[in-house]
């Protein structure tokens, strides 16, 4: 079969089982435009500025762990998606996205439109590529699909110069699925000795805690996750990223831990004797003070990336390689070690974290005047019953949807944890509508936050997604508030959203349902409204509380067992 | 925390373009600094060979080493220091010779296995391989005869005996 390098890449991409192309166009990539036109299996959103397409693949592949494809032009349409490429990154997700470049005889001639995207791109992707020819245009994209999904997951960029998509220059076109990649190699599963000698390991602790993250859920370990959870009836802990991967309505679920975690699954990490940690990555908002890390325990480590392995906390014992193989096989050993474990000492463990449980530490002041936020996100989780796909900003709303929105499954919360990037939610929830166009996706988001890619509204419009956006409206950047309350004085310097917008007004003006929420008796009533519009995007502008602050709260430097409750929430409740 | 040591390190990455800054990117990305660095070729041309010389404590060396082998270029990635192995280092050096230091720098060339490779009225260039250190020797021998220009290749490592840095399968 004789084709153009613009059909090459089509049709790459159609072999990749590629669904859905999140994109913009522009000068260098219209030659591939032109064949994407004619191209039926593969559906283009066009979306409102280039950030939000690689967030909008970036939902899509959180959503259905499938890796999301964007396509951009050269120069400023590579710049725009620099954000979302280091947000994927940072949480690993799998991602592929095209730019166009200038023509190879323009490269380095400061042309028109031209940048140097894999110089931007380097540090903030797991590998990227510029196309040098046109004979290896299929075997790159064959292999930045294997790079992207394989091992610690991670977005690839491939830059491919214009005159090398020309329609008229047609070549063999041949797509290879086995391919090695020399110097790419994946880990081999660990030795069966090693994964016993954890087993025991484990088997033995007196006071046992598991810390799982986002790799359980990339590393689709979930199941896994829970049976050897409940085969060993230890309490669990997830991290922002691996909210979902074990049920949070599960009575050994401790919460969320870290910064805004419980103080139950705070405390259960501090007094600890022996720590498994599964596809986490001790993220200095998890580990607080790293000096006074879980400092009696004995830490085992599951990951797929050995760089991960004792880079911050220096580890006992390390199981490298696929989570879900390593949960599986480890299972098996604990059932014949599981004999061991100390069921008295266990017991006590247990009435030991119930005790903190009493605590209730996410209890909070109701009122009859103000919304409370915390209240939207319950509210919320009764109105949908917890499943919903829930996607975020960065800030306050963030935390309480984290520590509210009780996830019971794995890819539903949809959230920039590792670059905290504002501007995410609404472009993550299209991807994510788009992957399951009958389940329900909430956004929840914050006045400021949501301003970041409000464009998206219009593409949310054009493929009629009826996603639900929910603004918790505080009037201010509400955590930068918090920390200026907290740590200076209360001088809130530019933190107050001068000038909000009417979003209820600005929605309908972009052809959806725009409401507001102002009243506590009003709330669920309203909500379970809005939420019933089947096909209509509906923006909720909620008016929540101005003052409220997220806890509890491990202020930084410190450690798990130095938490701060709410002040307010329980009055006999002293500062742990 | 432990103290900083030297490390030389020795890579095989894919000779293509962007390598080369793939790797130095991580040492400035990751708050490395690289002392020296040399990258040329290896007998396959589709491979290139560096050596890298870094300071650090041991902790941040093991991470070092992780992040280099997790580069999708890096074929191969060894610390030569802890092992027996061979550094050798190439000095070009230009320095002033008036009549009167010529023979001095003629004796200091023999006594460090040096060679003259260029003279000129006022000038005499000189090669030296070596060690790091007897690079340095020599150059601190040189005493009150000024230096006009000096180059180092930077060192290059390989173990002794019959290991070597293979091409993972
Ligand atoms: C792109 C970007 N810029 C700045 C920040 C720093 N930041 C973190 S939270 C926050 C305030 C967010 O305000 P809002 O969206 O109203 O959420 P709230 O905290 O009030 O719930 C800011 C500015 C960020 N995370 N991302
Ligand atoms: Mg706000």
């Amino acid at each position: 079969m004789k084709l153009s390098g613009s059909e090459i890449i089509i049709e790459s991409l159609k072999k990749e089982g590629v669904e859905y192309i999140f994109g913009y166009p522009g000068g260098a990539v219209l030659h591939i435009y032109d064949a994407l036109f004619a191209a039926e299996k593969i559906k283009h959103v066009l979306v409102r500025h280039e950030q939000g397409a690689t967030h909008a693949a970036d939902g899509y592949a959180r959503a259905c762990n499938k890796p999301g494809v964007v396509l951009v032009t050269s120069g400023p349409g590579i710049t725009n998606c620099v954000t979302g490429i280091a947000t994927a990154h940072m949480d690993s997700i799998p991602m592929i996205v095209i730019s166009g470049q200038v023509s190879r005889q323009y490269v380095g001639s400061d042309a028109f439109q031209e940048a140097d995207a894999t110089g931007i791109t380097r540090p903030i992707c797991k590998h990227n590529f510029l196309i040098n020819d046109r004979e290896s245009i299929a075997e790159t994209f064959r292999k930045a699909f294997i790079i992207a999904t394989t091992g610690r997951p991670g977005p690839v960029i491939i830059d491919i110069p214009k005159d090398l998509t020309d329609p008229k220059v047609k070549i063999n076109f041949e797509y290879k699925k086995n391919i090695k990649i020399r110097s790419y190699n994946i880990k081999k599963l660990e030795s069966d000795e090693k994964i016993k000698d954890a087993a025991k390991l484990i088997c033995s602790a007196k006071k046992p805690m598991i810390y799982a993250g986002g790799g359980v859920i990339l590393g689709k370990a979930s199941n896994e996750l829970v049976k050897l959870t409940k085969h060993l009836n230890f309490p669990i802990t997830n991290t922002l990223m691996g909210l979902g991967a074990y049920p949070s309505s599960d009575k050994q679920f401790l919460g969320m831990l870290g910064m805004h975690g419980t103080y139950e699954a705070n405390m259960a990490m501090h007094d600890c004797d022996v720590l498994l940690a599964i596809g986490a990555r001790f993220d200095d908002r998890v580990t607080g003070d790293t000096n006074q890390f879980c400092p009696k325990a004995k830490i085992i480590h599951i990951d797929i990336d050995p760089s991960s392995i004792s880079k911050i906390i220096e580890v006992d014992h390390s199981l490298i390689g696929d989570t879900k193989q390593i949960l599986k096989k480890l299972l098996d050993h604990t059932k014949y070690f599981k004999k061991d474990i100390n069921k008295d000492a266990l017991s006590k463990w247990w009435r030991k974290i119930n005790s903190w449980q009493k605590k209730k530490c996410l209890s909070y002041k109701k009122s009859t005047k103000v919304i409370k936020p915390q209240s939207v996100i319950e509210t919320l989780h009764k109105i949908t019953k917890g499943k919903s796909f829930v996607t975020s900003d960065v800030g306050q709303h963030q935390m309480w949807v984290a520590q509210y929105y009780k996830f019971d499954k794995p890819n539903r919360w949809i959230n920039s944890g590792g670059l905290g990037t504002m501007g995410f939610g609404l472009p993550a929830a299209i991807g994510a509508q788009l992957a399951y166009p009958r389940e329900q996706v909430l956004c929840v988001t914050g006045e400021a936050s949501i301003l970041m890619c409000i464009q998206e509204l219009s593409t949310c419009l054009q493929y009629g997604l009826p996603i639900k956006i929910i603004t918790l409206n505080n009037r201010y950047m509400g955590m930068v508030r918090q920390w200026q309350e907290f740590f200076y004085e209360g001088r809130y310097a530019m933190s107050y959203m001068d000038a909000i917008p009417n979003f209820a007004q600005l929605a309908e003006s972009f052809g959806h349902i725009g409401m507001v929420i102002d009243k506590p008796k009003d709330l669920e009533k309203d909500l379970t409204h809005a939420l019933s519009h089947k096909n209509r995007l509906v923006f909720v502008d909620v008016i929540t509380d101005e003052t409220e602050n997220v806890y509890p709260m491990i202020m930084s430097g410190k450690g798990h067992h130095e938490m701060h409750l709410a002040p307010s929430a329980n009055e006999d409740i002293e500062l742990a | 925390m432990t103290t900083d040591k030297r490390h030389i390190i020795s890579i095989l990455v894919e000779n293509e373009f962007g390598s080369l800054s793939r790797i130095a990117g991580l040492f400035s990305a990751r708050g490395y600094n690289i002392h020296c660095l040399s990258v040329a070729p290896t007998s396959d041309d589709s491979i290139s060979r560096m050596t890298l010389v870094t300071y650090c404590n041991e902790a941040k060396a093991s991470q070092l080493m992780k992040q280099l082998d997790k580069l999708v270029d890096v074929i191969n990635v060894k610390d030569l220091t802890d092992e027996t192995h061979i550094e050798r280092e190439m000095l070009l050096l230009k320095v002033k010779s008036t009549l009167k230091q010529r023979d001095e720098l003629k004796r200091l060339t023999d006594i460090f296995r040096a060679r003259i490779i260029d003279v000129t009225d006022t000038t005499y260039t000189i090669e030296l391989t070596g060690p790091s250190e007897k690079i340095l020797a020599f150059i601190d021998s040189l005493g009150k005869i000024k230096i006009i220009e000096q180059v180092r290749s930077g060192a290059l490592g390989i173990s002794r005996g019959s290991e070597s840095l293979e091409i993972k399968k």
